[in-house]
């Protein structure tokens, strides 16, 4: 199903600035998906591939600290 | 009338003198709060502003018109606000930011007496020290004085281009008396006035420093809207502008703001000296006082008394130089303030003890009228 | 992909706001807006005053100036006169805004000049650590009402608009898409417009009434914000512990600066 889908629509690269995450939780609890968990303190990307790109764990970042490609 | 320097004759009052002053002087921008005695400033510059093209506004509070100076001055324009001692308690806290962000802009105080709301209606010089000190923390402070319409007018262009040239507020000092007594003013033509202008950035926003540490210590602050981004802010700072915690940066910041004051002093501080040279007797008077002492100062020397008069037209920076000269010459110093002593500490501390200092202090609406100096003088003799 | 690092300044960060606090979820919606909106850097200001949300000039690479407590919309006001043809934006807070400076907020929404404020109400002084200000609901804990607030809480766009703002909308910043459009519309308004942002605080308001961590105090943004439509429909009954969130009012006025702009035609001696 992936595979199929890559030609018009690339996979999410969500990427977490650790230096800037200051952990606390808010992309990780309103994923609609459950890509992201929390690991020592920070955000870590856990499953991308089941990232839909609704974009709200970056809108809601309030550390700038991930994008969503 | 005889006049000794070329310019168009008119009357005004000084309060009027002091909103041509600011015209004059390239000010194109006033925020105020109306207040007893000093309402006439912003009432002449209401109609005047709107004609050049300048803009006038009557804000809601003291603090308000302090801080819509300041944000104008950073667009580039000079600013001015015109108040009386309530008022000038109610601005010291804004005023000391336009010291720490270094902000060119002047303050007018008309002075009445206080404390508190004392009396509205009659003059006072009881806010000379606030004026130094009123604002917290330590910077250097430059505030100017006048006795007249014609003073007024020229101290007030004096303050925009010493604010223009050291970025920094500039307080000009005047009373009651001063700002309500209509008398001839010469206004010079345009081209034979000196006009100072701020600094401006001769790097490109790349290489742009707002508060670069230069040898005269004095910032370049582009205005705003013409491409340097910069950040202007109440909290120590560092070149950049930005809030630091660097004990070393905070230092050299702190320290800077004194040192650009006082590094200049002596083109700061004017002094005028009447009859000084042989004096036995100092008198030291400044603003409408002033005019009291020169009266005094002859009618003593009529009766054979050798009194001179230093009148600083620049209170801060303190004219220390020139009172130790004089103390030196002298047997001994008079005060006459409308306060109980606020200079006269100044002035024995920068004689050094060396002269007995006499305060004449006046502290009841009445201007001191010169007999009364003239006894006092007598009495120290 | 959104590039947010061409309107901050990278170097200041990570920025000083604790983990949780939607000043920054706010910053990001303003910047995004700025961006729609083609808004020059160059040309566009930033005034706030004292406080967490007053540190958001700082952050961001335009023209900024971050000034004394209760005082950003006197300087802001100044710095508009002088320059009309700058955007000038407030960034404040509850206590900056309607405590210390509340005389110069309801003034310039009087005067209905042409600055947009956002306004980001937390419910608490944040940055001194936590005592209370004019819109800790009443009941609730701060270091200064320990016994539980007993003050009424102002009503901030209820005073904006009774002041005479032309657009006054309220946001929060769990709904942030809604938020952006919100501040879209206020930042092309010709005349005072206010946001007020309903923003988390999890430190100094959170930990002090049972809601502790950020995903708390966001999850209760999500289940008591309304909008205003939905609102007009609902009964006293079930208005209880939510709040509207939307355009709560947009008029047409006079705007300050074209007024006078006005009079300095007038007064233009003729040719």
């Amino acid at each position: 199903m992936a595979g199929e889908q890559s030609a018009s629509k690339k996979p999410a690269v969500i990427t977490v600035n650790t230096n800037w995450c200051k952990g606390c939780e808010i992309c990780v609890a309103f994923c609609p998906k459950d890509c992201l968990e929390m690991e020592g303190g920070k955000c870590r990307v856990a499953r991308p591939d089941d990232c839909i790109k609704c974009m709200l764990c970056e809108l809601r970042c309030p550390d700038f600290a991930i994008t969503v490609e | 009338m005889s006049n000794d320097r070329p310019g168009k004759v008119r009357m005004m009052q000084g309060n009027q003198a002091c909103a041509e002053g600011a015209i004059a002087a390239g000010c194109r921008f006033f925020a105020g709060y109306p207040i007893t005695p000093s309402s006439e400033i912003a009432e002449n510059l209401s109609v005047m502003l709107p004609r050049l093209g300048g803009k006038f506004i009557q804000m809601e509070d003291e603090m308000a018109a302090m801080g819509a100076i300041i944000g104008a001055a950073l667009t580039g324009q000079k600013s001015l606000t015109a108040t009386s001692g309530p008022g000038f308690s109610l601005k010291q806290e804004t005023k000391g930011y336009a010291s720490m962000a270094e902000v060119p802009c002047v303050i007018v105080n008309v002075m009445r007496g206080g404390p508190s709301t004392g009396m509205p209606t009659l003059p006072a010089q009881m806010d000379v020290q606030q004026a130094r000190w009123g604002a917290h923390g330590d910077r250097g402070v430059i505030a100017l004085t006048a006795k007249s319409a014609q003073e007024t007018y020229e101290q007030t262009i004096r303050a925009f281009n010493l604010a223009e040239r050291y970025m920094t507020p500039v307080i000009l000092l005047i009373d009651e008396i001063t700002g309500h007594t209509t008398e001839k003013v010469i206004i010079p033509d345009a081209s034979d006035i000196e006009i100072v202008h701020r600094k401006k950035p001769d790097k490109d926003p790349e290489n742009y420093l707002p508060y670069r540490f230069t040898d005269d210590c004095i910032p370049t602050l582009a205005p705003f809207g013409t491409g340097y981004r910069y950040n202007v802010t109440g909290l120590c700072h560092n070149e950049t502008g930005f809030p630091t915690n660097d004990s070393n940066e905070i230092q050299c910041l702190i320290e800077r703001l004194t040192r650009k004051i006082e590094i200049y002093e002596d083109d700061i501080i004017r002094n005028n000296e009447l009859m000084l040279e042989d004096a036995e007797i100092g008198v030291f008077a400044y603003g409408s006082v002033a005019r009291t002492a020169q009266a005094a100062v002859r009618i003593c020397r009529e009766e054979g008394i050798k009194a001179g008069l230093l009148e600083p037209t620049v209170l801060w920076p303190f004219p220390t130089k020139a009172v130790l000269a004089m103390a030196q010459k002298v047997r001994a110093i008079v005060v006459p303030e409308l306060n109980l002593g606020q200079m006269a500490r100044e002035v024995s501390l920068a004689s050094q003890c060396s002269v007995p200092v006499h305060k004449l202090g006046r502290v009841d609406g009445s201007p001191i009228p010169p007999q009364q100096l003239v006894e006092k003088i007598r009495e120290v003799v | 992909m959104f590039d947010y690092l061409q309107y901050v300044r990278q170097e200041n960060f990570p920025h000083i706001w604790c983990a949780g606090c939607g000043d920054g979820i706010v910053l990001k919606a303003l910047i995004r807006t700025m961006d729609k909106l083609g808004l020059s850097q160059d040309e566009t200001v930033m005034v706030s005053g004292i406080g967490c949300s007053s540190r958001t000039p700082g952050y961001v690479d335009i023209n900024t100036l971050h000034t004394t407590h209760g005082r950003a919309i006197a300087f802001a006001t100044g710095v508009k006169i002088a320059n009309p043809d700058l955007n000038v934006i407030v960034v404040t807070g509850d206590g900056d805004a309607t405590a210390i400076g509340g005389n110069h907020f309801i003034h310039a929404a009087r005067r209905n000049i042409d600055l947009t404020v956002l306004l980001y109400n937390n419910y608490i002084y944040g940055m001194t650590g936590g005592q209370c200000s004019p819109t800790t609901p009443r009941g609730a804990n701060a270091s200064t009402a320990q016994h539980g607030n007993l003050e009424p809480a102002f009503n901030i766009s209820g005073l904006a608009i009774a002041a005479g703002a032309s657009f006054v909308a309220r946001g929060d910043a769990y709904h942030v898409k809604k938020l952006e459009t919100l501040i879209g519309k206020a930042l092309q308004k010709k005349g005072f417009s206010l946001v007020e942002v309903v923003s988390p605080c999890p430190t100094a308001f959170g930990r002090r009434n049972k809601m502790a961590s950020p995903v708390k105090m966001m999850e209760q943004l999500r289940d008591t914000v309304v909008s205003v439509e939905k609102w007009e429909k609902m009964t006293g009954e079930e208005r209880k512990g939510r709040f509207r969130t939307g355009i709560l009012r947009d008029i047409e006025k006079p705007e300050f600066t074209a007024e006078y702009a006005k009079l300095i035609e007038k007064m233009r001696p003729e040719e």
